[in-house]
């Protein structure tokens, strides 16, 4: 029953799920490349993965338009659900969004397509939320930047082709940009325009 | 906390932590686009709260919306726990999010102040919550928001340097003492809310999170942990803390920020400690200033 997937798996109690699921993201946001683990008892239907549904459910609203990758915004159980659980309008062009959800990166368009806000307002920019196989075993990008005491590490994987160079284009606007959210199934790290992405010593 | 249990109880309650969840919802995307970019002021469509503007609006919205139920909140009001600021939102939150309170620091996972930082070392967890009168440093330089918005966009700061320059030339040495200007991640010049100029080296790398949040003048900002926050100054007047000849009258610490208390007409004075925890628990451990009752019973 489409019905059904559309209404039911959302927060069980949207109150206490999203206060926890915010932490997580604004400690995740804080600590760039540090992963944390989110476990909200959401049950998305697929290809929406519950750590990226949860963050949806947690900030998107009537407010937030969210841009949905190709493939998620054919599948009207994902639209459908992401509608009757937030609220949020769809966002026609990535340039609109200020929430996207991929869940294939290797489709992504590129990042500077999305919102990345004004000289003036760099916070009108999009929030881009990656969905990620695994946080672990892809290959290791060292972080460095605020929030880093010295550097970091995060071994993400799929990531979106060229992702180095196009994270390095997105440093160099700063502090216009966008912001990344990792999510693999059940934990989130995140990238914030200022991290510094370098294989070489920092 | 069921709505069972609220409806036997007759009462009427509010949302967790006062804010509905759409008001959250706005506060927390505002938090973390100001986390990500540190120092640049976020606005955001603040609320009326149940207390005036300059009690604390700001300050108190950005604790709404990220307290949850395992939190440990303390209040601090120029470093005290116990005057009226800081007595009430600590009874707020206690009676809208039912959490744990304290006045200990260490014990603390979310800290909201108004114009101080703990002398106790903050960790890593630890947020610490600001309120804030003028977010914006360029203010009492150029009135006009159209212009320190652009000044802030082209990373314009000139005028900040000729306003301590300008100190220098009338005073001597930069008069600024509160609310001293700095600078982040070498980008945008902040407001550290009236906080003593004492206090900015402590923002510097901190390992925890510092939340800022302007009720009246609706904007959020965020200083992440191990972020540089570098003072403005210049190289023959360096950025400079102020200092204290005498220890602390209660407990004898040195190198913390004092407040002068007037003891009578006749001129008598003592300096203590701002930061009551702090005071409190070096007392406990044995350490005693020289008008400490024990101090006071032996000199008599």
């Amino acid at each position: 029953m489409a019905t059904a997937h559309i209404v039911e798996g959302g927060f069980a109690d949207p109150v206490f799920a999203s206060q926890s699921v915010f932490r997580a993201v604004m400690d995740a946001m804080a600590r760039p490349g540090s992963v944390l683990p989110i476990d909200a008892g959401i049950s998305p239907p697929a290809p929406l993965n519950a750590a990226a549904a949860a963050v949806a459910l947690t900030l998107a609203d009537g407010d937030t338009p969210v841009w949905l990758e190709a493939e998620m915004a054919k599948n009207e159980a994902v639209a459908g659900w992401l509608a009757f659980h937030t609220g949020a309008p769809l966002a026609q062009m990535p340039s609109d969004a200020v929430f996207a959800i991929a869940s294939n990166p290797a489709h992504l368009p590129p990042l500077t397509g999305f919102a990345l806000g004004t000289q003036e307002y760099p916070d009108r920019s999009t929030t881009v939320i990656l969905q990620m196989a695994s946080l672990s075993d892809g290959p290791v990008l060292r972080l460095s930047g605020p929030g880093i005491r010295t550097t970091n590490s995060i071994a993400p994987r799929p990531l979106p082709g060229h992702f180095e160079m196009q994270w390095q284009a997105i440093n160099d606007l700063y502090p216009r940009g966008l912001d990344l959210v990792l999510a693999a199934p059940d934990a989130i790290a995140c990238l914030p325009r200022t991290t510094r992405i370098g294989n070489g010593e920092a | 906390m069921t709505l069972e249990t609220e409806i036997e109880d007759g009462l009427a309650s509010y949302n967790f932590a006062y804010l509905d969840e759409q008001t959250k919802r706005m506060i927390r995307r505002a938090i973390l686009k100001g986390i990500a970019i540190p120092g640049y002021q976020v606005p955001f469509a603040s609320r009326e709260m149940p207390m005036p503007y300059g009690w604390g609006t700001g300050g108190v919205q950005v604790t709404a919306s990220i307290i949850g139920p395992d939190d440990t909140l303390k209040v601090i009001d120029q470093g005290a726990d116990d005057t009226t600021n800081a007595v009430s939102i600590r009874a707020f939150f206690a009676k809208v999010a039912d959490v744990e309170t304290t006045t200990r620091t260490g014990e603390a996972t979310i800290i909201q102040t108004r114009h101080r930082i703990p002398e106790e070392k903050l960790t890593e967890g630890q947020i610490l919550v600001y309120q804030v009168p003028i977010p914006e440093p360029l203010r009492f330089l150029e009135p006009r928001e159209t212009e320190t918005r652009k000044m802030h966009a082209l990373a314009e700061y000139g005028l900040m340097h000729v306003k301590l320059y300008e100190d220098i030339a009338r005073n001597g040495h930069i008069a600024t003492t509160y609310a001293y200007p700095v600078k982040v991640e070498g980008r945008y010049v902040m407001d550290p809310s009236p906080t003593p100029k004492f206090d900015n080296p402590k923002m510097h790398m901190s390992d925890a999170l510092q939340l800022f949040g302007a009720g009246r003048e609706k904007r959020i900002y965020a200083v992440p942990p191990h972020t540089n926050v570098v003072s403005l100054d210049f190289e023959d007047y360096p950025f400079e803390i102020q200092t204290f000849e005498e220890p602390c009258a209660l407990c004898g610490a040195h190198g913390v920020y004092l407040d002068e208390v007037i003891l009578d007409d006749r001129g008598g004075r003592m300096f203590v400690c701002s930061d009551t925890d702090f005071c409190e628990e070096r007392r406990a451990e044995g350490h005693r200033g020289h008008l400490s009752g024990e101090a006071m019973e032996a000199a008599e």
